[in-house]
């Protein structure tokens, strides 16, 4: 996984509420085997006017001027604030692979669904949480400047705007950890092995049907 | 000792270690389907390595299958990328390994969250994990359930285990007796009409009270899989004998030497007297109608007597946005009464609502009528092969058919569209599913929430109709 540490990103507002995981990915780009290559249809019904379909060559497609990624000023931004309930429905991670793959390293929204909000952790990003007012307070200034750009430092826990107003936020400590490290999940839990194992064997004694 | 919530009691009993409050959590039984193992299996094979406890894993392929032309097998997949998918499980679980594997077109296949409890692989007391978010569903046997992305999906193969952090408990009770025609699906939808789609962000929901006892284990399935579209990655209900009756028998439930030992543990998993949640919401069952969405988001919901709302009387301006924006995809009006609402196609199925007392119910409603001219297609689709075997032997096939419903295989079909089975742009279909979403169903494709016997009064009236009134 790669390491995450500070970041100075171009910023794009999606201004909808509860954007769920069908509108980042929809399902028919789900049949993919691999987990790369899904950025181009990012936010597929959205973005382009036609009806996307896995193997079409998506620069040829025409895309939906008035959808807010295609806009010329955001070109390029690697940080996405959206609002509250963001990633919510289903569990599928081609939605943070495909956010990912398309650039994006941080959501900044006021509440995110709880599976979505795990697998973007697996991949190397970070959805930030921060209150609706200062949410809505950078959506004001995002959208009143051309180029507007965040700092976002994992170390500090900041969020820094371009006029030098800071935000905090809370990240979990054993997550913030990993991401600064790019630590896999699996290494770290595989140095347990000795207690799953001890786990295991009382677990079957007390519960043997579980293991027939 | 202090009193536990069944949530304490499942979540307690799997601590491995724990550190800062986030927790390794020991996973007994892992489902697996198609679309979201692959990358999984690639990256154990990449690593070079193996399954913790194949012995765990349950697998089938639902979410890609077509519902019909099974005749012709595998070659029947028009969509080659999705037939390869189906193949590409094929080949893990061969190389890897399984309990058990209910590949396309067995007599077992069908629906993860209807094959699992079925046969007996979901049990009580059981953490159970599936890269599918509607893994909810398995808690209304007091297990602890949710769904994982695919890199969890790997996690658990390789390890046994979930890092999680404990989430907070919130008990949904809903006492009394539910009307005529009102159903597991209709408090589902009240719920969260009345909580909303972030509601149970956080929380563990175990679903309490009369009304909730009085359910059938198809009834507390439905509505534990709902429980994510309140934004609760687990919902529960307290093992009693309904649970205990619905397990016995069943291929992969404990055999008559253990048997009396699992009931005596089983029976402690309720939450005790006097337990503590961070948070209660009561709902009264009387109260509670027949359900029907309106809008993009399953929280956009209102009873069969209600109308389409007027976002002019939100105050606050988000809500007056989204509400906006979902009447000009579903192309409806406010204050349109629900009932004065016509339908382009039915679907009666999905992990929600495709088990034999849905189909019966739906059956019921539809027996000796026929599916309204309007409606240009009706779309039934049972759980899992054994559920149409089923329905097959109770002759509810003949009735649909006779209907003038189409009689199909069983998958995840037109819940999700990944087959071939979804709606046109602009069409507009009363669903048994869980979602709403925009193009959910298929791009352009209007989608209104509801009951079985609801969806089965629209097929035959055009329209949405209170049930009730049939």
């Amino acid at each position: 996984m790669q390491a995450f540490n500070t970041l100075n990103g171009l910023v794009v507002p999606l201004d909808r509420a509860n954007v769920d995981t069908d509108a980042i990915i929809p399902k028919q780009f789900l049949k993919s085997i691999k987990r790369s290559g899904f950025g181009p249809n990012a936010f597929d019904e959205w973005r382009y006017l036609d009806h996307g379909e896995p193997g079409m060559d998506n620069s040829k497609r025409q895309l939906n001027p008035d959808f807010v990624l295609n806009k010329s000023r955001y070109q390029g931004a690697s940080v996405l604030l959206a609002r509250e309930n963001f990633g919510c429905g289903s569990s599928r991670e081609h939605a943070p692979w495909a956010l990912e793959d398309y650039g994006f390293r941080v959501i900044i929204a006021p509440s995110f669904a709880d599976i979505f909000f795990n697998n973007c952790f697996k991949n190397g990003m970070l959805p930030i949480v921060l209150d609706a007012a200062s949410v809505d307070h950078l959506f004001k200034e995002c959208e009143a400047t051309e180029g507007y750009q965040l700092k976002i430092a994992l170390q500090e826990q900041t969020i820094t705007t371009p006029g030098g107003q800071v935000f905090k936020f809370d990240v979990d400590a054993f997550r913030k950890h990993c991401l600064l490290n790019g630590l896999d999940d699996i290494g770290l839990t595989m140095q347990h092995q000795d207690k799953i194992k001890a786990f295991e064997a009382q677990h079957q004694k007390a519960q043997p049907w579980l293991f027939n | 000792m202090s009193a536990k919530t069944l949530y304490d009691k499942l979540f307690d009993s799997h601590v491995v270690t724990e550190e800062n409050g986030t927790a390794l959590i020991y996973i007994d039984r892992h489902l697996v389907h198609e679309v979201t193992s692959p990358q999984a299996f690639e990256g154990l094979r990449l690593a070079g390595r193996k399954p913790w406890r194949k012995d765990s894993i349950v697998a089938t392929a639902d979410h890609n299958t077509p519902t019909n032309g099974w005749e012709k097998g595998l070659d029947g997949i028009a969509d080659p990328i999705a037939r390869i998918q189906i193949e590409t499980l094929d080949s893990n679980i061969k190389e890897f390994g399984a309990k058990a594997y209910f590949p396309f077109m067995d007599k077992g296949q069908g629906i993860v969250h209807v094959m699992g409890p079925e046969q007996g692989a979901t049990l009580p007391g059981m953490t159970v994990v599936c890269g599918d978010s509607h893994t909810s569903t398995h808690g209304a046997f007091g297990a602890l359930a949710h769904g994982i992305g695919t890199s969890e999906v790997e996690h658990v193969m390789a390890t046994q285990c979930l890092v999680q952090k404990k989430s907070k408990a919130m008990l949904v009770r809903v006492d009394g007796k539910l009307g005529r025609g009102v159903t597991a699906k209709d408090i589902a939808l009240a719920i969260i009409g009345k909580i909303g789609t972030a509601g149970g962000t956080g929380y563990a929901i175990e679903f309490g009270g009369s009304a909730i006892r009085a359910l059938s284990m198809e009834g507390r399935m439905t509505l534990c899989n709902m429980a994510i579209e309140a934004g609760a990655r687990a919902g529960m209900v307290a093992v009693d004998d309904t649970t205990i009756d619905y397990i016995k028998g069943r291929p992969y439930a404990p055999k008559a030497d253990q048997w009396d030992a699992a009931v005596n543990y089983w029976r402690t998993l309720v939450s005790d007297d006097g337990a503590k949640f961070d948070s209660t919401v009561t709902l009264q069952a009387e109260q509670i109608q027949p359900q029907v969405t309106w809008g993009t988001s399953p929280e956009m919901v209102v009873g069969i007597d209600g109308v389409v709302p007027d976002p002019t009387k939100e105050v606050d301006a988000t809500k007056r946005g989204s509400m906006e924006r979902a009447l000009q995809y579903m192309d409806l009006k406010a204050n349109t009464p629900m009932s004065a609402i016509a339908i382009d196609k039915v679907f009666i199925g999905s992990c929600t609502n495709s088990r034999i007392e849905d189909l019966r119910a739906a059956a019921l409603v539809a027996k000796g009528k026929k599916v309204a001219a309007n409606v240009k297609l009706a779309l039934v689709v049972p759980g899992s092969g054994l559920v149409k075997a089923q329905a097959e032997a109770e002759g509810l096939d003949k009735i649909f058919k006779e209907a003038g419903f189409e009689w199909r295989e069983p998958g995840c079909s037109m819940c999700l569209a990944m087959n071939a089975d979804r709606l046109s742009p602009g069409e507009r279909c009363a669903s048994t599913s869980n979602r709403n979403f925009e193009g959910r169903q298929g791009q352009g494709g209007r989608t209104h929430l509801v009951s079985p016997e609801m969806a089965a009064a629209a097929a035959v009236a055009g329209h949405f109709v209170d049930v009730r009134s049939l």
